[in-house]
């Protein structure tokens, strides 16, 4: 057994003996240890070393406010930074390491900062490495150069580069009531609640319920505190209407009640449970919510005031009632309030030597006095710490103090101690409340600050709301439970609590200045002189000081320096705390991994959109490509084929025979109603509303500042029945753009609109002997000219399967696409296939879809991308003049119809080689001195048809400068040569091939 | 932030589209007057306080809402259909 | 006021700090100035450095409602690029580059901008092409780009998932060289101690709540400490400019105010090197000279005054971080918050003259301001100076939505939640 641990008592299990190692070195703790009391148990008291100077730190507080002991964590083959050793559970075999420091934690070569110290004040980082005005290091070259030792400085600890291979989940919860925190007003308020028939959540972030109830040493009913909670969580697990959370932690109070918290599940486990996660982030949506957050012990800051050995009064009585660890053997106390003296009788009762208590007061309570005596020394009264001394603590220098002036006066008297505890007050844990609203207000007898007025549905209990004895919390605890459940508050009888009638509010002394480093903010290195030169500087505002020293901005955001800080520049402002203001406190109230955030997200958190015929394609080795979210197949390679050659041979495949492309992805829209050809007359810019039934029509729409918005042909099936088809990339937006014009802005038409993409599969088959295909495979229609004509549509049957045809083309080719429901999608591609066999069918990716097309000259959306227009397209003659559509009371302004727009033209290669897509054109120039643009490169392909490389180009006048030279420079992928643009119908323009 | 769909009861935020201002009027589709196009198209009144605005319920009934919502707290003010006649007979959210 | 150097430092470090002098001068209002510029942020606070300096005007108040610099200048993931697409927009954030290369040199003060680079990794062939479209409008336009494949990515940015199995595998990235990050707080303080040096009165808590009128001129302006008159009135208060506008009876403007949440983690050593933009959604990380990595998505998506946002998007954003970044699901969020955007109608700011005689306008940052501080300054100047645009700002006015002249960098139209 190890000589800090105290034989008996504690809320541990000694029956269970835990191995760990810290540095590499083996220890063993008590289940139901943390880390940080396991070291302790071990006298490890050197933890870490601090951000900017790297001087030695230990444990300084119990909790999640920890600034100093940060290790990291090796679990599940990879490593995690920055965790308080305060708040890891020890589990078998536990590694961990303290960080920032080298050689070693016990000798850093970095702590040689602290004799630079002065040099490091706040803000020095702005006052210099301006470097040279001239040479290699001017401009912002030589910040850059010390940038880059400066960053290797900083930072806590190391993160890997290794997939976190952890499973995270999100969970909804819904409830009546969620009470957060489990201590003793917590507890209260969840039962009340939970007994009004009310569905209750109540979050702790700690392991067990009772929060300071699990060291107060008080009584409850007649029980130890820890018992009693114990018993009151025990029954509220059993009740039906209950969720009892506990290491869970409430970070962030959103708009609606929405709350946010972590469930570490799997940390203090060696290994997770199977199908557990490692974290769990609830987003809970709660009627009403009761805030039973508790308080922050905060200290008084003074030189020295960081050597391990130095901590929070409270933790000190934590770590030995709690845990059963004595934090030292001779233990000096340095307090400006009752609070400490609990500790001080708890710590001597552990086996412990008080050896001072030293009080800024110059008189206490009778209720103090006697735990002083318990505590057996005669506490000095009008004393304060003025220094201290050891790498570890080792000397405390007393000095008496004034504490109406503030100042230290007579001889310096050192004490020997191996721990200081230390208490300045306590602050509610008003995170939740602030995130939620409004700023809070000040208290003067607490000398800290209050929650502020509700502006979302909560209600406070216990500590939170400065009521701080557990008397106050148990009655208020429960009068928020009932509160909440819609209930009036209760008289009747409460537990009785058995505790010392301490007075809560501290003497307002924040700081004792003394020659010496003196830290407001442990973890970030900031001092009691930085504040001062902030304040000497002009970084008077509470988020001046902050941004300007780093105040508050470490991962304990500021929990135990917040107050400090801020009655230190209100001592140099000459002002009272709360002219000085507070920051608004932000999510997370505690750091989140980002993990649970991203929970089922995780490595897909956008959904994967599969057509029917997917796993043809898959097995039919195509090579699959994004488009938006959907996979798509790019090419159907055989083996030893390139890219290009196989697009090439499928592209020729069809214009020589005939192809066949999945074309499911489209968007599909049913467009129903008796003014459903009112409405596309007014979306589309060309009429419908002439269209005959059983025949089809391309249609663009344009937005209302007269930009296209999409293209695609529209269907229609029935006087007042039409399938509108758009492009696959804008399927979702164009349904969103005509619900909106229907609910919104002609309620009046009767219209409806379904969204038919997922329940249509589509193939089109293309090229010269496609009509044979058709015909060898369709049944109960014919196919013929006569029976299906250019953008006619039939129905009739394939394999059995029902199917819609229509006779439209994108490939310029002899084309039908045809339509049968989703879940015949591929027994009807493939009857498609073994009806094309005799042609030699090919499928074709979109490889050669795109090369068809460019032969063509249609667009896409690389041309329709949401900045050019119908005549930038050279599609106005589908600009109707007989009506207005969307877009034609603004099509018309001056910058739209520029001539020096860029606008759609042809390109061909001169000199044989591939051009690419986002190549600029330029009229002269080279690589080395590239020209000025006058458009890009929209898409390319080697043209089988052609025999050359050609692309579509919006470029500056568009068609008048068909037939001239110019070149394609592209600076990113070195690619300079000449072009001729041409038009962009490269092939067949007149048509003759599809209405063949 | 939850929004109180009549047609679905109160949901998430995430579940729907802003579809913004709902004080814009859409002049005649034949009007000429290209002011009015113009502030139609680009001009909001964009307070701080109670703001009208549109919202789909994209990812639940699809239909637009007509929201009263401040601006400088989130709070949900007022809650209709776009549609002015399915408000009618409309059970309150 | 003392120069700020190595040797200052040194010197002061000796005497304990003591003699260091405030940053700035927190002067009482005088009763007129030439010029009145409102809003102390960080284009507000270049503007009157640029006045002073370039065109020597010093006789300037700069009226700020809270304290300097506590709108989006302090509240932004500091990313410099000009990484943009349509020649305007080339040219104007280019110039900003170049003005931000010798920052530090012109005011004296650290600014630390790191020209560590901005890598946009791009996920499918289109999104390639759009890419390298851009990359090369930025080469074209005098700027800097290089395509980098997977190979050369992973070497640079290790962590990146580049697996072929990844939701949205990475296929290239457009690498600006020249782009970085710079401390955002220390933009606003230079400026202000520079502009102070030079004459300037910054005025913080001097809220204005309304304007003086000479017959259709605006002569002034009413405020919290007092009425102030001056020749020329600009405004240059992204976040609440219609609030403003709405003060001087324009009621209705190009412009919608968005609540844009940012994200920091913990400080961790170095992680990654360069600013890394995610294509398969919408997501920037980098990381700061501290050690937290510094990252952002999309708006919250609706109009918005309060300086929060919601969950749906935290968890949106953090889903993104994890599929670009694997290993980052095992570090913690610190810290979020929220900063309100001008969103205007194109995605592009507005600088001009008007839209009263007497005014001059600067607003409609969307999410990009902190990048132009020093070309928004100083073509703001120069058009309040001249009454007449600089050639970099002369793009970008407030009659372009009339005219149809738009610069819409995102192709999404007139939309302000989108760009």
């Amino acid at each position: 057994m190890s000589a800090r641990r105290i034989p008996t008592g504690g809320l541990i299990d000694r029956s269970r003996t835990v191995p760990f190692t810290f540095d590499g070195k083996a220890y063993t703790g008590f289940a139901g240890d943390t880390l940080a009391a396991a070291l302790l148990a071990n006298g490890i008291t050197l933890i870490g070393r601090s951000f900017k100077y790297h001087r030695p730190r230990g444990v300084f507080t119990a909790g999640v406010d920890e600034p100093n002991a940060l290790v990291t964590v090796f679990k599940d083959g990879v490593r995690e930074p920055n965790i308080p050793a305060t708040q890891i559970e020890l589990y078998e075999g536990l590694v961990a390491e303290s960080q920032n420091r080298f050689p070693s934690l016990d000798y850093d070569i970095s702590a040689l900062n602290q004799l630079a110290g002065p040099l490091f004040g706040a803000g020095f980082y702005y006052k210099t490495f301006m470097g040279p005005v001239v040479g290699p290091l001017k401009g912002t070259r030589f910040w850059m150069f010390c940038e880059h030792f400066i960053r290797r400085a900083a930072g806590l600890g190391r993160a890997g580069y290794d997939k976190d291979p952890a499973r995270y989940e999100r969970m909804n919860a819904f409830c009546d009531v969620l009470v957060v925190g489990a201590g003793p007003a917590g507890l209260m308020a969840a039962e009340a609640a939970a007994k009004a028939g009310k569905r209750v959540i109540l979050a702790e972030q700690e392991p067990r319920a009772g929060g300071a109830a699990n060291w107060s040493g008080e009584t409850i009913g007649g029980k130890p505190a820890a018992l009693w909670a114990e018993a009151a969580a025990e029954r509220l697990a059993a009740m039906d209407n209950v969720r009892l959370l506990t290491r869970t932690a409430v970070w962030g109070y959103y708009d609606g009640n929405n709350l946010a918290a972590l469930e570490r599940v799997g940390d203090h486990l060696a290994a997770a449970p199977k199908g557990a996660p490692r974290h769990r982030h609830w987003s809970i949506r709660a009627e009403k919510v009761v805030l039973a957050t508790g308080s922050f012990e905060r200290p008084i800051v003074f030189p020295g005031n960081d050597r391990p050995g130095v901590m929070l009064a409270g933790a000190a009585e934590r770590y030995a009632n709690q845990f059963g660890v004595l934090p030292g053997e001779k233990i000096a106390i340095f307090t400006n309030n009752d609070g400490a003296y609990r500790a001080a009788a708890a710590l001597k009762k552990a086996g412990g030597a008080v050896v001072a208590i030293l009080d800024v007061r110059p008189e206490i309570s009778a209720a103090a006095r006697a735990l002083a005596e318990e505590a057996g020394v005669v506490p000095l009264l009008g004393h304060a710490v003025a220094g201290t001394a050891g790498k570890r603590l080792a000397k405390v220098l007393i000095q008496r103090f004034d504490a109406a002036t503030g100042r230290l006066s007579g001889d310096v008297r050192p004490v020997e101690a191996d721990c200081l505890a230390v208490s300045g007050g306590w602050s509610p844990a008003i995170h939740l409340a602030s995130q939620a609203g409004r700023n809070p207000a000040w208290d003067d007898r607490l000398n800290a600050f209050l929650p502020p007025q509700p502006t979302q549905e909560w209600t406070g209990a216990g500590a939170f709301t400065g009521a701080m004895s557990t008397a106050e919390a148990l009655s208020s605890g429960r009068d928020a439970g009932l509160i909440a459940a819609g209930k009036k508050a209760s008289r009747a009888k409460l537990p009785e609590v058995a505790a010392p009638p301490l007075e809560a509010g501290p003497a307002p002394v924040f700081e004792i200045k003394a020659e010496g480093k003196a830290f407001v903010d442990l973890q970030n290195d900031v001092t009691a002189d930085d504040v001062r030169l902030a304040h000497r500087e002009g970084f008077v505002s509470v988020e001046h000081l902050k941004r300007y020293t780093t105040l508050g901005m470490a991962t304990d955001q500021g929990k135990t320096s917040n107050v400090p800080g801020l009655a230190i520049m209100a001592g140099a402002r000459g002002l009272a705390i709360p002219e000085v203001g507070t920051t608004r406190f932000r999510p997370p109230f505690s750091p989140v991994s980002i993990g649970s955030l991203a929970a089922e997200k995780h490595g897909h958190f956008k959904p994967d959109r599969l057509t029917p015929m997917h796993d043809w394609h898959v097995e039919r080795g195509a090579r699959m490509m994004e488009v938006g979210l959907w996979h798509r197949p790019m090419v159907y390679g055989e083996a030893g084929e390139t890219v290009e050659q196989t697009y090439i041979r499928e592209a020729a495949t069809v214009r020589a025979s005939v192809g066949i492309v999945d074309v499911s992805t489209l968007g599909k829209i049913a467009v129903k109603g008796p003014d459903a050809a009112e409405f596309l007359d007014r979306v589309y810019t060309n009429m419908f509303s002439t269209l005959a039934v059983g025949k089809a029509r391309y249609g663009l729409m344009l937005r209302e500042d007269g930009i296209a918005l999409d293209d695609g042909t529209t269907w229609r099936l029935g006087e007042h029945d039409f399938l509108m088809t758009t492009t696959t990339a804008n399927a979702g937006k164009v349904m969103q753009h005509l619900e909106y014009y229907l609910d919104v802005v002609w309620p009046d038409l009767k219209v409806h609109l379904a969204s038919v993409t997922d329940q249509w599969a589509g193939a089109a088959v293309a090229g010269p002997n496609a009509r044979k295909v058709l015909e060898a495979c369709v049944t109960e229609t014919a196919v013929d000219n006569e029976a299906l004509p250019f953008m006619g549509i039939v129905h009739g049957g394939i394999a059995g399967a029902p199917v819609m045809i229509c006779r439209l083309s994108f490939s310029g080719e002899l084309a039908y696409e045809v339509y049968c429901g989703a879940g015949h999608g591929t027994h009807v591609w493939e009857a498609l296939m073994e009806a094309g066999e005799a042609f030699g069918i090919t499928p074709y990716g979109m490889e050669a879809l795109g090369t068809l097309r460019i032969e063509k000259g249609h667009v896409t959306g690389a041309e329709i991308d949401g900045r050019t227009t119908a005549r930038d397209l050279y599609l106005d003659w589908m600009l109707s003049k007989k009506k207005p559509f969307i877009g034609s009371a603004l099509m018309d302004r001056e910058g739209l119809i520029d001539t020096n727009r860029i606008r759609l033209v042809g390109v061909v290669s001169l000199d044989g080689r591939p051009l690419g897509g986002g190549a600029h054109i330029v009229e002269k120039g080279s690589l080395e001195e590239l020209g000025e643009s006058i458009g890009h490169i929209t898409a390319f392909c080697y043209s089988p048809a052609l025999s050359k490389y050609i692309g579509l180009a919006l470029v500056k006048g568009g068609k008048a400068r068909h037939g001239t030279r110019a070149f394609v420079s592209d600076a990113l992928r070195k690619r300079f040569g000449p072009v001729e643009i041409v038009s962009h119908h490269f092939f067949d323009p007149e048509g003759s091939r599809m209405h063949g | 932030m939850l929004i109180p769909c009549p047609h679905c009861g109160p949901r998430d935020v995430s579940e729907f589209s802003y579809q913004g201002d709902a004080t814009r009027t859409r002049p005649d589709p034949a009007s000429t007057d290209m002011k009015a196009w113009h502030d139609y198209v680009y001009n909001r009144p964009n307070p701080a306080g109670p703001h009208r605005e549109y919202w789909q319920h994209a990812g639940g009934c699809r239909v637009h809402l007509l929201l009263t919502r401040d601006t400088l707290t989130h709070e949900v003010q007022a809650v209709a259909f776009a549609r002015a006649g399915l408000n009618e007979g409309a059970g309150k959210p | 006021m003392a120069e700020y150097s190595a040797l200052s430092l040194l010197k002061n470090a000796l005497t304990g700090n003591r003699d260091w002098k405030p940053a700035w001068r927190k002067p009482e209002p005088k009763p007129s100035y030439d010029v009145i510029i409102i809003g102390g942020g960080g284009h507000g606070l270049a503007t009157a450095y640029y006045l002073a300096k370039e065109h020597g005007i010093t006789n300037v108040a700069v009226l700020e409602k809270g304290w300097l610099g506590s709108g989006n200048i302090g509240r932004n993931t500091t990313i410099v690029r000009s990484n943009y697409l349509l020649p305007e927009s080339v040219r104007f954030y280019d110039f900003s580059v170049k003005l931000w290369e010798n920052l530090s040199h012109e005011l004296n003060y650290n600014v630390m901008f790191s020209q560590r680079g901005i890598l946009n990794l791009a996920h499918s062939p289109s999104q390639a092409d759009d890419y390298i479209r851009r990359g090369n409008a930025m080469c074209h336009g005098g700027g800097d780009g290089v395509w980098l494949t997977p190979a050369e990515i992973a070497r640079k940015v290790p962590g990146v998932d580049l697996s072929r199995s990844a939701r949205f595998p990475v296929i290239g990235g457009l690498l600006q060289p020249r782009a970085g990050t710079a401390r955002h707080d220390a933009v606003a303080w230079g400026y202000a101690r520079a502009a102070d040096r030079r004459g300037v009165d910054i005025l913080e808590n001097c809220e204005v709540t309304g304007f003086l009128r000479d017959g259709e001129k605006i002569a002034g302006v009413v405020t919290t400490r007092g009425e102030i008159r001056a020749k020329k009135v600009a405004v240059a208060v992204a976040g609440s400019t219609s609030r403003l506008m709405g003060m001087a009876g324009i009621d209705r403007f190009p412009i919608e105010s968005h609540v844009l949440q940012a994200f920091v983690s913990e400080a961790i050593k170095p992680f990654v090197d360069c600013v890394v933009t995610f294509g398969g959604g919408h997501l920037y990380m980098s990381q700061s000279d501290k050690g937290g990595l510094v990252f952002g998505g999309d708006l919250d998506g609706y109009n918005s005054y309060a300086q929060r946002g919601n969950l749906p998007l935290v968890e949106e954003v953090m889903g993104e971080m994890v599929a670009m970044f694997p290993a980052v699901a095992r570090l913690r969020l610190l810290r979020s918050w929220g900063g309100i955007m001008d969103m205007s109608m194109d995605g592009s700011p507005i600088i001009t003259g008007g839209p009263l005689p007497g005014m001059y306008l600067n607003c409609g940052w969307c999410y990009g301001g902190f990048k132009a501080t020093p070309a928004s300054g100083f073509s703001f100047a120069w058009t309040i100076a001249k009454d007449e645009p600089h050639a970099v700002n002369a793009p970008f006015t407030l009659s372009r939505f009339e005219r149809g002249a738009v610069i819409d960098e995102k192709g999404q139209g007139p939309t302000p939640k989108l760009h």
